[in-house]
């Protein structure tokens, strides 16, 4: 089997998977990238995508209809996102602490409902792929691009969707005001609080989708932990993409074609430990981090709490 | 500030409450009574796992049906506890509340249990899966020939496959994960030594989304029966939702519950004897000191065949001719 290592259908799969694997965390990045463009660091991603998923999946079980249940887990994630706002807006909590806190508490939420209503494991009928007229008949690149689920094409869209947002609107350019000077922002009549309520938000509805995405589109199941960190991998793609849609774009990317590389490899049976096959994606991004830092300018109001006067 | 605290503190202590009720949500209420055997579990992962902690919590349950209920045996559960120190804590407080057997259901809880019955020699201790019981007169181990079974789920997958290509999924090499694995390959073998099976570990055991993408990555090059530990299956059965058309063996507990129409077989672990025995020998006044190994021949290991898939009679045939034969030791496979 050595020898036909990387044929066409090989790089066909593993590019597949990459896009298919890349959803949940462009989600979720793009939403942290919002709030942390404002000045808020959200540490509860995961806690708000368990969340969301569960939400997702368990109206998806119960009605049938996925659209509704993505509907339902943006309204959680958004309802999450008050809380977040009002603890490191409002109160001013220290920021990292009160993420992890909200964390746990998705945690705990979700694992509970899970036990509560659900019980055991059980799958639903999650979005299906839907191949795009004319473009998923091209040899090869339909394959890889427009036979996705409708949330994988949602994911990519929302990319260039959020780099416009961030750059081309005025509510845009608050945000990025508010994350940079918020004192400068202020005096200017723009209400920092609001902002950072609205951006954090926003984020967090995404992280719902986010898991959304993973529990009605890409497992179509649910069970406790099902995200198992990947929020905490969105927040580090973050970093790794410098803030930008771009960016998170081409870390989320990196992360999952390294991780469907080594999938692939294993089953081919390529030479190569399946203990070093699974560090791989985490080899790479910690690299990629290190080579990234340099170039990488963090808002410079982020983690600070604003009071007006203080500065 | 001070008002922040105030609601810093409130919002913590509702998220630990939230982490503390779907950590341990208790199964019996502490009627303790002098005839009521007391037993404790520590398990690595939940009781709804499907796999290897809902064996033995249904085994427990179902010894106390049989017993006549919580007044006859009372049982409490830790369980998610997949950090080893907070195992051995749990497994060090249910000995010092007093409870007559206290299950530490992970083989990594080895060392844990080790220290602990050393300080109460009048608790009975059993873990597993190992064969290890310390030369401790009241620690039990336990384990399973778990590549029995996966001999047999073997033979019948290597009937099955029309691809000649068989996937393996799961999240390390280890235990009996890896004696599963090569027994099934000795089993695949046994009818098709031409059959290619191949192995991915994901490397986590809680990643559902990368086990899914491996089943899906065997799929798509070529694979039409899959198999692995049993935590893999949710992974498998997500990514059969999709695609369609494969076929799932599974181990450790009965799986067909989960994918009727695409789970084929499950070895199952059955601990009720076990757990009988063990109380038994404790009424008997024998705490520990002993191996139970969960086998085919002993009926600690079944082969639960899915009766809502149609399989073909010859090859249920050769299923059970393949468990007779190791029932009877004609069949010798390896570990």
């Amino acid at each position: 089997m050595n020898e036909d290592i990387l044929t066409l259908a090989v790089v066909t799969g593993i590019l597949t998977s990459a896009i298919r694997l890349a959803t949940p965390y462009l989600f979720a990045a793009v939403g942290e990238a919002f709030a942390q463009t404002s000045g808020v660091v959200n540490l509860g991603v995961d806690g708000i995508m368990l969340v969301g998923a569960f939400a997702a999946f368990y109206v998806t079980l119960q009605t049938g209809n996925v659209w509704l249940g993505a509907l339902v887990a943006i309204l959680v994630g958004l309802l999450m996102g008050l809380l977040m706002s009002f603890i490191s807006v409002t109160l001013k909590a220290e920021q990292g602490i009160s993420g992890i806190g909200l964390y746990m508490f998705g945690l705990g939420l979700s694992s509970l409902l899970f036990k509560l209503l659900v019980g055991t494991v059980q799958t639903v009928e999650g979005f299906r792929a839907v191949k795009i007229p004319l473009l998923g008949d091209i040899p090869v690149i339909g394959a890889i691009f427009f036979q996705h689920s409708i949330p994988v094409y949602a994911a990519f869209l929302l990319v260039p969707l959020a780099w416009w947002f961030l750059e081309k609107t005025t509510w845009g350019l608050k945000i990025k005001a508010v994350g940079q000077n918020p004192a400068a922002a202020d005096s200017l009549g723009v209400s920092v609080d609001k902002v950072r309520y609205f951006s954090v938000c926003l984020g967090s509805a995404l992280a719902g989708l986010a898991g959304a995405s993973l529990s009605t589109a890409l497992v179509n199941l649910f069970q406790e932990n099902l995200t198992a960190g990947l929020g905490f991998i969105a927040v580090a793609l973050v970093y790794f993409g410098g803030w930008k849609p771009v960016g998170i774009l081409a870390g989320a990317l990196l992360f999952s074609a390294v991780n469907a590389f080594q999938l692939w490899m294993q089953v081919l049976g390529a030479n190569i430990s399946s203990d070093v096959a699974v560090m791989l994606p985490y080899l790479l991004t910690i690299a990629a981090l290190v080579f990234a830092t340099n170039r990488v300018r963090q808002p410079a109001a982020l983690n600070k709490p604003f009071e007006r006067g203080e500065n | 500030m001070k008002k922040q605290n105030v609601w810093l503190v409130v919002f913590s202590a509702l998220a630990a409450l939230a982490l503390l009720l779907s950590a341990c949500s208790p199964a019996a209420a502490p009627q303790a009574e002098s005839k009521t055997v007391r037993v404790a579990v520590i398990m690595p992962s939940s009781t709804t796992d499907m796999a290897f902690s809902q064996s033995m919590y249904s085994a427990l349950i179902a010894v106390q049906k049989e017993m006549g209920g919580e007044a006859a045996m009372e049982i409490k559960y830790s369980e998610n506890m997949f950090k080893v120190p907070d195992a051995a804590a749990a497994i060090r407080d249910y000995a010092s509340q007093g409870f007559d057997i206290v299950i530490a259901h992970g083989s990594q809880y080895g060392a844990s249990v080790e220290e602990v019955a050393k300080d109460f020699p009048e608790t009975t201790f059993a873990w597993g899966t190992d064969v290890n019981t310390f030369g401790l007169p009241n620690v039990y181990a336990y384990t399973a020939a778990a590549q029995e079974g996966g001999y047999v789920n073997g033979v019948i997958a290597a009937q099955l496959t029309q691809s000649k290509q068989i996937g393996v999924t799961g999240p390390v090499e280890v235990g009996d994960a890896k004696t599963y694995i090569d027994g099934f390959v000795q089993g695949v073998a046994s009818v098709d030594p031409a059959i290619q099976v191949n192995k991915t570990w994901t490397g986590s055991f809680s990643d559902v989304a990368l086990m899914t993408e491996a089943a899906k990555t065997h799929i798509a090059a070529g694979a039409d029966v899959l198999t692995g530990s049993s935590q893999s299956v949710v992974g498998s059965i997500g990514a059969a939702k999709e695609n369609g058309a494969v076929l799932w063996f599974g181990t450790q507990a009965d799986q067909a519950s989960l994918a009727p129409d695409l789970v084929v077989a499950s070895q199952v672990y059955d601990w009720t004897a076990m757990v009988k025995e063990i109380i038994a020998s404790r009424a008997a006044g024998t705490l520990g000191g002993k191996t139970y190994i969960l086998q085919l021949s002993n009926g600690g290991l079944k082969i639960a065949f899915n009766g809502s898939y149609n399989l073909p009679a010859e090859v249920k045939a050769a299923a059970e001719a393949a468990i007779d034969g190791i029932k009877g030791g004609a069949i010798v496979v390896e570990p």
